[in-house]
């Protein structure tokens, strides 16, 4: 709500500075979110009247003209605007005058004419960017008056950013009521009297949808010129409050919307056949808007009709066919209560937000409509003529919002705000606010005005005492609870605590957008349909995203091209895998990922460089696993992914579940990804790893071990880790530590072969192991790898 | 020869010897078995058996003298071999060391991280909820029907009329409520959207909401924890003032600024007493038991904490800007 501070002060006029003001607002909970000077600075500029107007000589589009500014002596001024003409009252910049962007009149010559000042259109004098002409003064301008004075342009605007629920400030009245509550005043309602038909001329009003419409005022007003222009003063108030003159009937309806906060609208009376119906749209119907659009409505929307067709879209837009033109001469004037709950969100269902909508969807006083129609008829007929029907008021009483009953208890409110406030102090802030109280043993029996409609239960009267109060009267205090314990499962652990483990080898914790682009992600997953925002930021942001390693490619990519050698990125958050059986058709499942890209470390000194390898990262998965202890019941498969490399992909399990992935990234996607060289990934879920194995302590042995190092060479395509795990479950005896320490292909190993060398560490819990003992263990071993693996050992 | 000048010559000899080997030889031609005073003592049968004890104190004197020689002699030369191996031992301790790269939490993590363990302390439990909503919990139960204009205010991406990405962490409140009976204290941070990206705004942001009920649960309180907490997260005395604001799940409700040294009010979060139809909603008797709930934007603080001035910052992930906060 924006309003000019000079109009606010002629209903209250509060001892306050432009700023104080503000604050007091602001600190009332009107929330003033701009100051804005009415006008730009200029000064110099006068009311004048060209006396005499004539061609230039040596100009076409140029007139010359003598304008009196209430001096002796008459101006002689070279103007180019096409309506200046004698007898017009003028704003005249003289000689010496300073025009907004510091443009300073000089005494000049144009084409040969002496020219002693400017005649002024309102963009020069940055008030509009209307370059059509000079401004037209009324007849009754004081000549030679400083103009920023005749207009009263030491003025601001203020923007109140309002909440939903102060629909009542939506109108300079309810602001100067509240102005008048904040500082104690008394607020100078203007005087709204009855105005007298001249004619008897009515439309029949029939309210179809009482519940949606239970009041709806018409009045015929026969003989209007609609292109009669606009008082000076209430353009520049439609404009200080940011509304656009257009011509006199829209400005009157609008001027009566910032004014009380009442929308008004506008029929031509011709396109009006016989008698008005508030009636509920039939489904299909089509209306075409007043901006062109032609809209099907449904059989919820509130619409104005006539006996054969909508006119208009009740509260929240006129149409095309009914509206008034310059053409018009008989209009019919609308004033109704239409019920919020039958107007909300209509408007935007199609694409609209009109002031009307606005208020009415807030909520608008249900009293109101009969002033606001014989202020706007008063007006009206002073700018434009005509002659005024009667009123003619449809009422479906018992569906109109009383005047709300609510009790306040003092103990309520001691409990809710926890203070005591005296009670003569409530009673007096309640009746400031023009409630009607009635105190009982209890508290407060209020009855709420109707233009109060925000407040129907006793939290809504605490807060206006609270408000009223002053929330900075409201001291502090630390809540009282009572001691209770948090449980904390040891078991449990936090993703910060899987983070920080990555964190300390090296990652740097990305956070990127749930929305992928839709074209990487099908790429990289095409076997998951990823839920779709239909209407998103952007295409490329549009994908809710199944995995988290597309942001992290992201990630990766915005940094390679800003030459960051060495990259490592984790991110923990949900994945969102569409799931008819998930609440709301989604798994939204936690995850935890990394990857990895560029050099395996930055370089230095002493050390060789190396690009990051698949070993790298999963030494980073292992010490995560490892760090929760699971390590032991978790296993690499070798497997495909969509995603990955075929040949440098695992999955990882965790006994016999799945619980994520780690490889390369595809090659045949880095340049389709914007990926500069390989780059590993991995994702977990992050329940797997957030979970950890309690301790279960075992002794441990006095007694020596024993390594003994074994060298087995077998076929390549066998796996290590089956070698591994097939010696880790024949459970051979005293077996403690099992170690692959080397890996070795070349001379010496068959083509087609490698060797793999192990160590075994034996020890007994009780005693010192024997020799034969050992020996038969490592035999153990051996025999199996043969027979199992057709390992041959290496001499 | 006389004994005096054996005992010069082997100090010269000792004196002479510059290694450990050429010093052993020194004692091997002195004191060894056949050595020079070893040799002294077999003289001794020559002489009386009165005349035999004082010799051979001399002699053994002698040879004392000389194995001190030798022996002080050894310990120099150890020195010097023990100086010489550690002066070629000497490094230049101004490289760099071997140490592996250490990363950081991101600077949203770290507010939270913060937020977290100052309610936490106050026995304050984190819960986390879904991101895809449905409009029961993100707007229904938080007592903003449908049409209602906070609604519209929200920017909210949809998925369909029911479904749509959460543009507050409200929605855990409803959540835990539905499941717990008071006493409450609960925060809950998380990702938020809405359908708004510029230079202030993305369309995905974080918020910690917390809430707290109990059967005494006032404004002064609530009042009480949020300076309380504003202080301590800036870590500067600043002032707070509470305005009053309009949530459609919070009555009263403020929003809350901060003022620190020589700057303009900013307004850093928004608060109130919970309404008593979300607690009747979720089936808390809204007479026995208050509360109040409190959400912040956490971009927002961790804008002002650390001097952040691109929101946009936070989700491009340059290691530029996040290594600063390691």
């Amino acid at each position: 709500m924006k309003f000019s501070e000079q109009w606010l002060r002629t209903w209250v006029n509060p001892t306050l500075s432009s700023l104080e003001l503000s604050e007091q607002l602001s600190m009332a909970g009107l929330e003033v979110d701009g100051i804005e000077p009415v006008a730009e600075h200029f000064s110099g500029v006068v009311v004048g009247e060209v006396v005499k107007c004539w061609q230039h000589p040596d100009a076409d589009k140029l007139q010359v003209t003598e304008v009196n500014i209430g001096t002796d002596e008459l101006q002689t001024i070279v103007c180019g605007a096409p309506n200046c003409r004698a007898g017009l009252k003028v704003a005249v910049a003289t000689v010496g005058a300073v025009l907004p962007g510091d443009f300073k009149i000089k005494k000049a010559k144009l084409r040969g004419q002496p020219s002693n000042g400017m005649l002024c259109s309102a963009s020069e004098l940055g008030l509009s960017d209307d370059h059509d002409g000079i401004l037209e003064l009324p007849k009754d301008a004081p000549l030679g008056q400083d103009y920023r004075e005749y207009l009263g342009l030491d003025d601001v605007t203020l923007d109140v950013d309002l909440t939903p629920n102060r629909a009542d400030c939506l109108g300079v009245r309810g602001i100067a009521r509240e102005v008048g509550v904040l500082n104690r005043l008394p607020v100078t309602e203007p005087i709204i009297e009855a105005v007298k038909p001249s004619i008897n001329d009515e439309r029949a009003i029939i309210l179809d949808a009482p519940a949606a419409c239970p009041r709806y005022l018409g009045r015929v007003v026969r003989g209007i010129n609609v292109k009669a222009p606009s008082p000076l003063w209430l353009q520049e108030r439609l404009r200080r409050s940011g509304v656009r003159s257009i011509d006199a009937v829209v400005d009157v309806t609008n001027y009566i919307l910032l004014e009380l906060g009442h929308p008004m609208h506008a029929f031509d009376l011709a396109k009006i056949d016989g008698s008005i119906h508030v009636r509920m749209a039939l489904q299909g119907e089509t209306l075409t808007l007043l901006d062109g659009q032609e809209v099907t409505l449904q059989d919820d929307v509130l619409v104005i009709a006539d006996e054969s067709k909508a006119l208009a879209m009740a509260g929240v837009f006129g149409g095309e066919d009914s509206g008034v033109s310059d053409t018009s001469q008989d209009i019919f004037l609308e004033s109704a209560f239409f019920s919020p709950n039958a107007i909300a969100g209509r408007a935007r269902r199609f694409g609209l937000h009109t002031d009307a909508s606005h208020r009415y969807e807030r909520g608008v006083d249900p009293e109101l409509q009969r002033d606001a129609m014989e202020r706007a008829t008063a007006l009206l007929i002073e700018i434009c003529g005509g002659e005024p029907g009667p009123i003619v008021e449809a009422v479906a009483s018992e569906q109109l919002p009383k005047p709300a009953q609510v009790t306040l208890r003092a103990e309520r409110l001691q409990k809710v705000l926890g203070i005591t406030i005296a009670a003569e102090e409530v009673t007096e802030i309640l009746e400031r606010l023009g409630f009607k109280v009635v105190t009982t043993d209890a508290g407060w029996d209020v009855t709420v005005p109707t233009f109060r409609f925000d407040i129907s239960i006793e939290e809504d009267l605490i807060e206006e005492v609270a408000r009223i109060y002053g929330y900075h009267r409201i001291q502090a205090s630390a809540p009282a609870a009572q001691l209770r314990m948090i449980p904390r499962q040891e078991r449990r652990s936090s993703a910060d605590n899987v983070k920080r483990l990555l964190i300390d080898r090296g990652y740097q914790e990305a956070i990127t957008y749930s929305f992928v682009d839709p074209k990487h992600q099908a790429m990289l997953f095409d076997d998951i349909a990823a839920l779709t925002l239909p209407y998103p930021i952007s295409l490329d942001m549009s994908s809710m995203r199944v995995s988290l390693w597309p942001g992290l490619i992201g990630a990766v990519t915005h940094n390679q091209k800003r030459q960051q050698p060495v990259l490592a990125f984790c991110e923990t958050g949900l994945r969102f895998v569409p799931d008819p059986q998930a609440e709301n058709g989604v798994h939204q499942q936690a995850m935890v990922a990394g990857i990895r890209a560029g050099k395996a470390a930055a370089e230095h000194w002493s050390e060789g460089e190396r690009a990051v390898d698949f070993y790298d990262i999963k030494g980073d998965v292992e010490a995560l696993l490892a760090n929760r202890g699971i390590e032991g019941t978790c296993r690499f498969v070798e497997d495909h992914h969509p995603a990955l490399h075929p040949g440098q992909s695992a999955a990882i399990f965790a006994a016999e579940k799945r619980i994520g992935w780690v490889g390369a990234i595809h090659p045949q996607f880095e340049k389709k990804l914007g990926l500069n060289g390989r780059t590993y990934v991995f994702e977990l879920e992050l329940a797997a790893v957030t979970e950890r194995r309690l301790p279960q302590a075992v002794g441990v042995s006095k007694f020596p071990s024993i390594r003994r190092d074994i060298a087995v060479v077998l076929k390549q395509s066998i796996a290590a880790g089956e070698v591994i795990a097939a010696i880790e479950n024949i459970g051979v005896n005293h077996l403690v530590g099992l170690n692959l320490f080397d890996v070795y292909q070349g001379p010496g190993v068959a083509e087609g072969h490698r060797s793999l060398a192990l160590s075994l560490t034996l020890q007994h819990p009780e005693r010192t192991l024997e020799e034969q003992e050992i020996n038969a263990t490592i035999k153990i071993v051996v025999e199996m790898l043969t027979a199992e693996f057709g390992a041959t050992l290496r001499e | 020869m006389e004994l005096n000048d054996i005992v010069a010559a082997a100090e010269a000899a000792v004196a002479a010897a510059e290694s450990p080997q050429a010093l052993d030889q020194v004692r091997v031609d002195y004191l060894g078995k056949k050595g020079r005073l070893t040799e002294q003592l077999k003289s001794l049968g020559a002489l009386s058996a009165e005349e035999r004890p004082a010799a051979g104190q001399t002699i053994n004197q002698a040879k004392q003298q000389v194995q001190g020689l030798i022996n002080a002699r050894n310990d120099e030369l150890k020195q010097a071999e023990l100086n010489a191996k550690l002066a070629a031992e000497r490094i230049d301790v101004s490289l760099p060391g071997r140490r592996s790269q250490v990363g950081g939490f991101h600077p949203v993590t770290k507010t939270i991280q913060r937020i977290e363990a100052f309610f936490g302390d106050l026995g304050f439990r984190v819960v986390e909820g879904p991101e895809v909503e449905d409009a029961f919990h993100n707007f229904d139960a938080l007592n903003i029907p449908a049409n209602h204009p906070a609604r519209a205010d929200h920017d909210t991406f949809y998925f369909d009329a029911n479904t749509m990405l959460r543009t507050q962490t409200s929605g855990v409140q409803i959540r835990t409520m539905e499941k717990e009976q008071p006493p409450l204290r609960i925060i809950s941070p998380g990702r938020v959207y809405r359908n708004d990206y510029d230079q202030t705004h993305t369309p995905m942001f974080h918020q910690v909401e917390g809430l707290m009920i109990d059967t005494d649960v006032s404004f002064t309180q609530l009042k009480g924890i949020l300076e309380d907490f504003l202080v301590n997260f800036f870590e500067e005395s600043l002032e707070v003032r509470f305005r009053p604001s309009y949530f459609p799940f919070t009555e009263p409700s403020a929003e809350v600024d901060v003022r620190r040294k020589d700057g303009q009010w900013l307004e850093v979060l928004g608060c109130g007493m919970v309404h008593p139809s979300v607690l009747q909603a979720v089936g808390i008797d809204s007479e026995k038991y208050t509360g109040f709930a409190f959400g912040m934007g956490v971009e927002r603080l961790t804008m002002l904490r650390y001097g952040v001035n691109d929101l946009r910052a936070f989700f491009e992930n340059d290691v530029r800007f996040l290594k600063q906060f390691n």
